[in-house]
């Protein structure tokens, strides 16, 4: 329906705009989190794509974070290439590594589709591990700061560093709110809806749940990527089952199938562990307590229930 | 037969394991007719139209399209085509907006003015008004439209109603047989019906289907007077 576009610009426009005033009034500890949150969303939007809007829950997003992580972090530490190609190939690794899996694991469906995402993540982690000379495994390798500068601006800095992940966030969201108003996003929700429904309106289910899982293995990909570059850290961590289950907790807390929820369930994630982690070693639980609230009063997330209860229209 | 011959089966069967459920069918329909297909319960009827619009693979026999062997065609192939089907039971998108449920099908034919083509498909089952609402929240008989709807919206050259009727008023089923005449006009309609009174008022021809096998086919007086039909379904 094309009612509410006034308002959905507003509401997206404004959240990108308040974002960047931020910047100016919050201390620099702050500052530093939410372009590590910002980044992050990117991967979460990706993984929304895929379970919010397509219906596929997969257990083995980390490999597509990772993808673009490690492609981008390889290329420009170990074989030399500057950062701005570095960043496109990580972007591009993510979509294909989640097309070569795609065209295997979406064989299946539900269960198996879960196991079989998750068996092809641990392979990943596993052969990072395997490739340890290169990769140097669990411990990782730092990308050097001179080696972070894509069209001259050094990601290092932190004014820097913040607009930038500023400006792929804003992208992804862009492109994020674009998809699922498109045509497309609505063959993928009616994929999620009930599949068999929509093969006899003439849509394969096959052609259309790869679409969305390599859509959704590009923002993870370019999320891995953009992570490396601004962060300079690249290490095995992030090919584990804990970035896998991550963005899954984080689409569900902010409302899968929203637009901004991924951003809203990685922001509120974020600090949930920060500020319960500067109280107690248990913050894991103040953690799970909040998740079981979640399941008990709001289980279609924080923005799933409020378009539920209050919004029909946010996307 | 049918000099232009849209559809046809040639020994047409399917096995489920000891239980042959589809056996041997041969079944042409002509361009524009409507036929009605019927049958006592589990004499087959919708493993057939499954059978012919690639829900369910055969175990033997071949069908044509316009000329055309689809046997090994798979069923989203078939829609782009040109047969669509409908559920027997309800299978809308209950959770989305009626709008969306026929923009699908409408822009999977392909539609110049997405919105104007969807609300004039709406329009056509008087649903037009309802376009915002929930399509889970519709009462029941305007479901079964709406269902009706998105097969209409693919604008198909063979549209199955699978027991398009079951659970609708009086009121509800005479605007149903208003839309399927129009229908007729542009497509052929192949509709599986329980209700009688129905099926000889709308059917060209009708096809009797027990035990698998096609027991009779004719007009709808020819069936009434068959003493076969009569011994096995009409019950007279």
């Amino acid at each position: 329906m094309t009612g509410h576009r006034g308002a959905i610009l507003g509401l997206h426009l404004g959240v990108i705009g308040a974002l960047a005033a931020l910047y100016f009034v919050l201390p620099a500890y702050h500052v530093s989190n939410l372009a590590r949150v910002m980044v992050l969303s990117v991967f979460a939007m990706g993984y929304n794509i895929a379970f919010g809007y397509t219906g596929l829950l997969s257990l083995g997003h980390a490999l597509f974070f990772a993808s673009g992580l490690y492609a981008t972090g390889s290329l420009v530490q170990l074989a030399g290439w500057s950062a701005g190609p570095g960043l496109l190939a990580g972007i591009a690794a993510g979509a294909l590594v989640a097309l070569a899996v795609g065209l295997l694991a979406l064989r299946t469906t539900g269960v198996a589709f879960m196991i079989v995402t998750l068996m092809f993540a641990q392979a990943g982690y596993l052969l990072i591990l395997y490739f340890g000379p290169l990769t140097r495994g669990d411990e990782g390798y730092v990308i050097d700061r001179a080696a972070r500068a894509v069209a001259g601006l050094d990601l290092s800095d932190d004014r820097t560093r913040y607009f930038a992940a500023l400006a792929l966030f804003a992208l992804a969201l862009a492109a994020c709110l674009a998809l699922v108003r498109s045509p497309t996003g609505r063959v993928l929700v009616a994929m999620r809806e009930n599949a068999e429904r929509s093969r006899m309106l003439g849509y394969d289910p096959f052609r259309y749940r790869l679409i969305g899982l390599v859509a959704s293995g590009l923002l993870a990909g370019a999320s891995g990527a953009a992570y490396g570059l601004m962060f300079g850290y690249v290490g095995a961590t992030f090919a584990s089952i804990q970035y896998s289950i991550l963005p899954l907790l984080w689409v569900l807390l902010g409302g899968a199938g929203t637009v901004l929820g991924p951003f809203l369930g990685t922001l509120v994630m974020f600090y949930l562990v920060d500020l319960s982690s500067s109280v107690t070693t248990a913050y894991l639980m103040v953690v799970g307590l909040a998740l079981l609230a979640l399941v008990l009063f709001a289980r279609k997330g924080l923005l799933g229930s409020l378009r539920e209860r209050a919004l029909p229209w946010l996307p | 037969m049918a000099a232009v011959s849209l559809l046809s089966t040639r020994g047409l069967t399917r096995r489920f394991g000891g239980l042959t459920a589809v056996d041997g069918v041969d079944l042409d329909l002509g361009t524009g007719e409507i036929r009605a297909l019927i049958g006592p319960n589990g004499a087959g009827k919708t493993t057939l139209v499954g059978l012919i619009c690639g829900r369910i693979a055969p175990s033997a026999g071949t069908i044509r399209f316009e000329g055309r062997d689809i046997t090994a065609l798979p069923a989203h192939a078939r829609v782009a085509l040109g047969i669509a089907y409908t559920f027997q039971i309800t299978a809308i998108y209950a959770r989305l907006p009626v709008y969306d449920n026929v923009a699908l099908a409408v822009q999977r034919r392909g539609a110049a003015d997405l919105a104007a083509e969807t609300l004039a498909a709406l329009d056509r089952v008087g649903l037009a008004d309802r376009a915002g609402q929930t399509a889970g929240t519709l009462a029941y008989g305007h479901q079964r439209l709406l269902e009706v709807a998105m097969g209409l919206a693919l604008a198909p050259k063979l549209l199955i109603l699978d027991e398009p009727t079951q659970g609708l008023a009086d009121t509800e089923i005479e605007t149903f047989k208003r839309l399927v005449r129009e229908v007729a006009r542009s497509a052929t309609v192949l509709l599986i019906e329980h209700n009688m009174e129905l099926v000889m008022d709308l059917a060209d021809r009708i096809t009797v289907l027990n035990f698998g096998e096609v027991l009779a086919e004719g007009t709808p007086a020819e069936i009434r007077a068959d003493r076969a039909v009569q011994a096995a379904y009409l019950g007279a």
